[in-house]
């Protein structure tokens, strides 16, 4: 489904029609309760949107205060003078680009070898025939109902036994296969014509070939979707870093984060600007690919 | 399919990465957790696994017994079910808002409200710390305005769990809605039409039209609104430590401290095992009255 260019725009729904068309005759005659209903709708959007973004813009005017600024009555909104200082600090006195380095490994990491594993599968499941196939299947999709903390007793058991505790791929490890990524994949691969891949074979093209060179580029959209999920999930995830790492100089950045704010929690400015710090990437690669991401998350909702 | 065998094997070859690791990091790690939750271990058993004894159902029965674990389950409840259908009846709403034939710059409107879902928990946890300031927070300040008086927002036991509660409306509601819009698009204009033939009025056609054609997607948000909102846990962790007097320790949070903060493992296991069993019978009862009505 294609989102906002869709041949039904400009959009249609149930609020749309509380209001009678005017005549297309003249636009200076259009009734007043359309005018006064298109202020109403306009005035909760903006209202909406304002807060909706509060939170996120305070943040940024906050970390750019001079100290103590944010604490006091009453509130500051915008700061009195911009400064820099504490971005210096986290990145001086705290390490925290020691961290935004390990999110940033980590995030990559995984988002780069988990497109691989479940395209792979996603693939196999759409268009290779075994035997088992749809049990195998049904299985995987029971997992969906299981809450991951359910596995992560034993998860870190095992992960200690592996010597794994403390280590970047005590985090990456876990999250290289994914259930939900296995049936976004599976659900768009089912649309790549049978011909296509018989004609591929016909021609003695091996499976990893058209694999690689028939598949891949047929499935671009859904990877797209699914790296911006993975690095998403992966950049913000907490419990499971918190669990695994013991020692600062692997931590992730939320997980430097939650331990930041039990020290500072006074200096308002400085963790501000840590939190920037945090979802500020995150952020970016939201609303440089957000059409990928937006399409991915409605068209995998609604088929499935 | 002209080749089976050889398609065969090059599916096993493809699905095998994928499988050993959910296989060995996921399914195996559940089943162990059931083993885990009738054994005693415990800090000991970390450092040597021969510590460990078969207790039966001990650890489940002294979980009965711990008020604790009751009031978790309590806060729990109250943030799943106060805070999952408020999210949702959010999402539905703006959903509805944006997707009305009136408003121009949709996609606009719809990247704003979909920011907050993409930006870091724990980040924006600590950035609603303080704006929930009694003395300092925006909040307050703009109650004031309002002639409210001052709420001690995070320390009052009673508004600590509302709190989460808003904080996750606010983090949350843009997935939902998004998923709400992608269903009100695929509700076929003629039913609108012959409902306004019919003469309904914009509140007959949201209950007799645009609710009933959008029971596919409440299930949807529904099912993964509630499973999310049962996994409470950094909200807790980073805002108020579970805090004031317990009022927002959660079933994960409390899963957590006996688990790796007090590593009494085989207690904490069985916490997890009855999250599940929350989760899979909230999960069966939105199906069972999804299919009834």
């Amino acid at each position: 489904m294609t989102v906002g260019t869709g041949n039904r725009e400009p959009g249609t729904g149930a609020a749309s029609r509380e209001l009678p068309a005017s005549s297309p005759s003249s636009p200076f005659s259009v009734p007043r309760s359309r005018v006064v209903g298109k202020t109403i709708l306009y005035l909760t959007l903006f209202l909406g949107a304002v807060l909706a973004l509060a939170p996120i813009l305070w943040m940024i005017s906050a970390s750019l205060m001079p100290t103590g600024e944010a604490s006091t009555y009453p509130p500051r909104v915008l700061p009195s003078r911009v400064t820099f200082e504490h971005y210096e600090a986290l990145f001086t006195r705290l390490n925290l680009g020691r961290y935004l380095f390990n999110s940033a490994l980590v995030a990559s990491v995984v988002t780069l070898f988990s497109l691989a594993i479940n395209s792979m599968a996603g693939y196999a499941f759409a268009k290779l025939r075994f035997r088992g196939r749809d049990r195998l299947f049904q299985l995987l999709s029971a997992g969906l109902v299981l809450p991951v903390q359910v596995a992560m007793l034993p998860l870190f058991l095992l992960m200690k036994q592996l010597g794994l505790i403390n280590s970047y791929w005590g985090i990456i490890i876990p999250g290289l296969a994914s259930i939900f990524g296995i049936f976004l994949i599976r659900q768009y691969a089912q649309s790549i014509p049978d011909d296509m891949l018989d004609a591929a074979r016909i021609d003695g093209a091996s499976e990893l070939r058209i694999y690689r060179s028939v598949v891949l580029p047929g499935i671009v959209p859904i990877l797209a979707t699914l790296a911006i999920w993975t690095f998403l999930a992966t950049w913000n995830d907490f419990m499971w870093p918190l669990i695994v790492l013991s020692d600062e100089s692997h931590y992730t950045l939320p997980v430097a984060l939650a331990n930041l704010v039990g020290e500072h929690v006074q200096d308002t400015e400085l963790m501000m600007a840590s939190s920037v710090l945090t979802t500020l990437p995150v952020l970016l690669v939201f609303l440089f690919l957000q059409r990928y991401y937006i399409q991915g998350v409605m068209a995998g909702s609604v088929k499935g | 399919m002209r080749f089976p065998s050889e398609a065969s094997g090059a599916a096993w070859f493809f699905l095998a990465p994928a499988l050993l690791l959910i296989g060995v990091f996921f399914f195996l790690p559940v089943a162990a957790s059931l083993l885990l939750s009738v054994t005693d271990f415990d800090i000991y058993a970390v450092a040597s696994s021969e510590n460990t004894r078969f207790v039966g159902l001990e650890n489940y029965a002294r979980l009965l017994r711990t008020p604790l674990f009751w009031s978790s389950l309590q806060n729990t409840f109250y943030f799943a079910l106060v805070g999952g259908p408020l999210t949702i009846a959010v999402s539905l709403g703006a959903a509805l808002l944006l997707d009305a034939k009136l408003v121009r710059w949709k996609s606009f409107f719809r990247t704003i409200y979909f920011t907050p879902f993409v930006t870091t928990l724990v980040a924006v946890a600590i950035v609603w710390r303080y704006l929930y300031h009694t003395r300092y927070g925006l909040l307050n300040y703009g109650l004031e305005a309002l002639g409210v008086p001052p709420v001690d927002w995070l320390g009052d036991p009673r508004w600590a769990m509302p709190s989460i509660i808003l904080m996750a409306v606010w983090k949350n509601f843009g997935y939902n809605m998004l998923i709400f819009i992608a269903g009100l698009q695929s509700i076929p204009d003629e039913l609108y039409d012959a409902a306004n033939v019919d003469g309904a009025g914009p509140v007959r056609q949201f209950f007799n039209v645009t609710l009933p054609m959008l029971r596919p997607t409440l299930l949807f948000v529904g099912v993964i609104t509630m499973i999310g909102y049962f996994q409470l846990f950094a909200e807790p962790y980073v805002m108020t430590q579970g805090g004031p007097l317990r009022s927002t320790t959660s079933v994960v949070l409390l899963m957590y401290e006996e688990g790796f903060r007090w590593w009494r493992m085989g207690f904490a296991a069985a916490i997890a095992f009855v999250l599940f069993l929350v989760i899979l019978g909230f999960t069966l009862v939105q199906f069972r009255i999804q299919r009834e009505r």
